[in-house]
């Protein structure tokens, strides 16, 4: 697997004033063990990691929470805002998990639906707007609505996360024209987040020159996930790169590859 | 010494009057590094923890980063 061509270095992913090697993004809940999290965080590359905000278990105090088992010197975490269904709920959860030290940034989470996890457009705006007032970095999960998108910049947001799909539904990205279209048309970069389900999905969010991709289940849930996140980091780069390449159009009739003449007779 | 009620990540637990937050924390076993508090609705600094007393019928939240997506 080693390329014989020298492949031109990417950019950086720049996202709130930061600058990061690798366009993949990857969440530390749902592993089986924190062995296998650990492993599958290494094979993919990634350098920020999401983390969630949640009471401390009194009762069961040995039970530590997740930065017993992340380097943080080696990792950025991104908080989130998961489960948090209403903007003053998703304010609290952020400015919480700013006080635990490590940086301004926030992945920003207003839920609307409990079956889906779609956010919750009304709230998020408003949350993205008293946050990004407060100095957060803010990263807002949205849907794939351009409008959305272009009010979640205005409001300050640092970058903008539109779905794929619904959290933890592995469909894969449903709308590329959408996610297209908003890449296209925004200022601040652009994380596909939620729904990727295998390499494949990957490999056609970043070729649709999306600016890098968030994902969760696609590694705690696949057979092997250390396996997955290896594949995860091929397919990030490979779509990358396919986007960079440029692709060739599509035609809706053939065009030939080999020479129409010196035909025998 | 007299006892308070105060809750605590949603229980209700008595302690002793004039308590500390850090001493709340320090009796549960926690490290302070690696929690953050809010009393009553406001986030309390960790420099903080030891200068802030307890009154009766305050809530505590004591939160840390878990896995998450």
């Amino acid at each position: 697997m080693t390329a014989t061509v020298a492949v031109p270095v990417d950019q950086p992913l720049s996202v709130g004033g930061r600058e990061f090697r690798s366009r993949l993004m990857v969440g530390t809940g749902k592993y089986r063990d924190h062995a296998t999290m650990t492993q599958a965080l290494e094979a993919s590359g990634a350098e920020v990691v999401t983390v969630a905000v949640r009471r401390v278990d009194l009762d069961r105090r040995n039970e530590q929470g997740i930065l017993h088992h992340l380097d943080t010197a080696r990792f950025f975490l991104l908080a989130n805002t998961a489960g948090c269904y209403t903007a003053d709920d998703a304010i609290r959860y952020a400015r919480l998990a700013r006080a635990a030290g490590f940086n301004e940034f926030v992945k920003l989470e207003v839920i609307g639906d409990r079956e889906t996890l779609l956010p919750d457009t009304q709230g998020l705006l408003e949350a993205a707007r008293t946050l990004a007032r407060e100095g957060f970095r803010v990263l807002a999960y949205t849907n794939d609505d351009l409008v959305t998108a272009l009010r979640l910049e205005d409001a300050g947001c640092a970058a903008v996360m539109p779905l794929a799909s619904p959290i933890g539904s592995g469909l894969g990205l449903l709308n590329p024209y959408t996610v297209r279209l908003i890449k296209r048309r925004l200022s601040v970069p652009v994380v596909v987040d939620a729904g990727v389900g295998t390499a494949s999905d990957a490999c056609v969010t970043m070729e649709q020159g999306v600016d890098g991709i968030l994902m969760n289940t696609a590694l705690a849930d696949a057979r092997d996930p250390v396996l997955m996140a290896h594949a995860m980091r091929l397919a990030v780069d490979a779509g990358r790169a396919a986007f960079l390449a440029g692709r060739m159009p599509r035609r809706e009739v053939a065009v030939p590859s080999s020479p129409t003449t010196g035909l025998i007779a | 010494m007299s006892q308070i009620r105060i809750t605590l990540n949603g229980q209700v637990r008595p302690v002793n009057a004039e308590t500390s937050l850090l001493a709340v924390l320090e009796s549960l076993d926690l490290d302070p590094r690696l929690v953050v508090v809010e009393h009553n609705r406001r986030i309390v600094r960790r420099p903080d923890f030891e200068a802030t007393s307890l009154s009766d019928g305050d809530a505590i939240e004591v939160v840390h980063f878990v896995g998450g997506g």
